[in-house]
């Protein structure tokens, strides 16, 4: 399956990238010869085979609903680019 | 003293040879003067390697001291250490200092280890070269026109140098055990959830995985002691008892079933590669083994699926580095998509936002059974291999990477990058262990030998290479390095 210019777009705008027209011409060639790599799979028979999602086959162990973790707001707050009285700074939403 | 392995070091430290202040000034004046070249370290942290090295001291003079306190290493700067920057090698952790250990630091702390610094890595562990860092390359102490590979890139040179006598790195593909390989040194990829991952920056959850680089087994043996084990705070490690990796090693080989994939010897394969790693399993059966041809008949779709389920794990977790909470943020944004979006292309390389887009591509609607879905479903073909090749075979070996270290810059293809990790990335996928040893040079480049043992056979893999080095001396060698200008 080839990857389109629109494809690199949507792709872009789904994950947050600002990628302008002229860089997505770029990634359309690297990102088609991945793909173009990955269509090696569409071939195998895989039917009835379960998708592994754990090396382990493990399932997500549960704990109590308790809080475990202290509140180290002010530490983690010292590595935000802006904050203000406990609050991160982004520019305005809702006007 | 820096040609000492970790066990000498520990020895020593423990006769009192030295102390540990004396043997970190001694690491931290070599890195001063060999390492503008090499560029193998992101951070050093003096001043709190000797204020560390003291706390040793003071510890082995009240006679509380454990068999790693005092010992110097470095970790991989994808491991978060508390009020030190962690930077992933990514302009967008670049003024990034974590607010926590993550738990392996926090456990090699607590066994008295003293932290040289932050090692340099392939921005967000995504490279096979260690070209992707925003720090710039790291080269390789055997030749410098040469990479050290990748991702563990700058772990592997400074323990290479002799910068440090360990490091800590990670491998989601291969990013120990290649960088292991180029640089003559011994590096374990332990079984995923051996070793917990908090607080090592993620890449791809499922296959991520954190492990010791030293000059021996038996140095990874001694570290794998203290990192190894369940962790509340990390889901996916396994509550499974921890054996002293260190009893075993010595254990008599007669007997092992040694399984050579022939996938693993045929087309792409360098000769010098070939001839070395014929060689060492030559050195098994001297010591009574029994080689046996076997099959991983998925081994050509491992670098497919791989490139599907990384990118994808990647893609979700990147998603965190918002401009808001913590990393990058561009100047004067506009509005929070503004934010958003700049924020990130600016915070990331190359590498990094082609595996976003790809892995956003491939889970984006109409594309998920088709690629992520049939990936994991590919995935368990791939670790079946590797169950049914162990019904056969205690151990299986190969080569740790198709070719040696290569040229810096050489290499502008992404896919034919992707294919160094050819041998490396299946065990991943596989979640087994496996490690690779020095076992000789092609020409005048390091080869490393790989061996692969079933899940949690840490122990008998660690026992099986600490065979070879007793049979060999190639991972005695050194590289000849001349100080900087």
């Amino acid at each position: 399956m080839a990857i389109e210019h629109a494809d690199v777009l949507r792709a872009a705008h789904l994950a947050r990238l600002g990628i302008d027209n002229t860089d997505a011409e770029r990634y359309v060639g690297d990102l088609s010869r991945i793909l173009d790599m990955v269509d090696a799979l569409s071939g195998i028979d895989t039917d009835g085979v379960k998708p592994l999602a754990h090396p382990l086959d493990a399932t997500q162990p549960l704990r109590a609903d308790e809080a475990i973790e202290p509140n180290r707001r002010d530490t983690y707050q010292e590595s935000a680019p802006a904050v203000a009285d406990g609050y991160y700074l982004v520019p305005r939403v809702v006007e | 003293m820096h040609d000492l392995t970790l066990a000498d070091i520990a020895k020593g430290l423990a006769r009192g040879d030295y102390s540990s202040r004396e043997l970190t000034q001694h690491y931290l004046s070599r890195i001063e003067s060999l390492d503008r070249r090499l560029n193998s370290f992101i951070t050093v942290t003096g001043e709190h390697a000797l204020a560390a090295a003291d706390a040793a001291d003071a510890a082995r003079q009240s006679g509380q001291a454990g068999i790693l306190a005092g010992v110097p290493l470095a970790y991989k700067d994808i491991f978060c250490t508390e009020g030190v920057r962690t930077s992933c090698g990514s302009r967008m952790l670049d003024s990034f200092k974590a607010p926590y250990d993550a738990t392996v630091v926090e456990k090699l702390k607590l066994a008295g280890t003293v932290s040289l610094g932050k090692t340099n890595m392939d921005e967000f562990a995504m490279g096979s070269s260690n070209e992707t860092s925003f720090y710039g390359p790291v080269r390789n102490p055997w030749n410098t026109d040469l990479v050290p590979g990748g991702s563990s890139g700058g772990s592997a040179a400074a323990v290479a140098a002799g910068l440090t006598p360990a490091a800590l790195g990670t491998d989601t593909g291969g990013s120990i055990r290649q960088p292991a390989a180029f640089c003559g040194i011994t590096g374990l990829k332990p079984t995923y959830g051996r070793v917990s991952r908090y607080g090592m920056v993620a890449y791809a959850s499922s296959l991520d995985q954190g492990g010791p680089m030293a000059r021996t087994a038996e140095d990874c043996a001694l570290l794998l002691n203290a990192m190894a084990g369940h962790d509340p705070r990390d889901s996916t490690s396994v509550a499974r008892a921890v054996p002293d990796y260190t009893q075993s090693l010595a254990e008599p080989l007669k007997g092992l079933k040694i399984g050579l994939p022939r996938e693993y010897f045929g087309e792409g394969l360098d000769g010098g590669v070939e001839t070395a790693v014929r060689d060492a399993i030559k050195v098994y059966e001297a010591l009574g083994a029994q080689v046996i041809d076997v099959s991983l008949p998925h081994t050509r779709l491992a670098i497919p699926t791989y490139y599907v389920i990384a990118p994808a794990e990647a893609s979700s977790n990147l998603s965190r580095y918002d401009g808001v909470r913590f990393g990058h943020r561009c100047d004067a944004p506009t509005d929070l998509m503004d934010l958003y979006k700049r924020s990130r292309v600016e915070g990331f390389g190359e590498e990094v936002k082609r595996r976003i887009l790809i892995g956003t591509h491939t889970l984006s609607e109409g594309f998920f059974d088709a690629y992520y879905k049939k990936a994991q479903q590919v995935r368990r073909l791939i670790r079946q291999d590797f169950l049914d090749a162990f019904d056969k075979v205690d151990v299986l070996m190969g080569p740790a990477a198709p070719t040696p270290a290569f040229e810096l810059g050489n290499q502008a293809d992404p896919v034919q990058m992707y294919l160094q990790d050819i041998y490396t990335i299946a065990i991943n996928l596989a979640g087994i262990p496996g490690i690779s040893v020095p076992a000789g040079f092609a020409g005048d480049r390091p080869v490393g030998l790989q061996i692969l043992a079933p899940h949690f056979s840490e122990a008998h893999l660690l026992n099986v290479a600490h065979a070879f080095q007793m049979q060999t001396d190639w991972h005695t060698r050194r590289p000849a390095l001349t100080a900087d200008e």
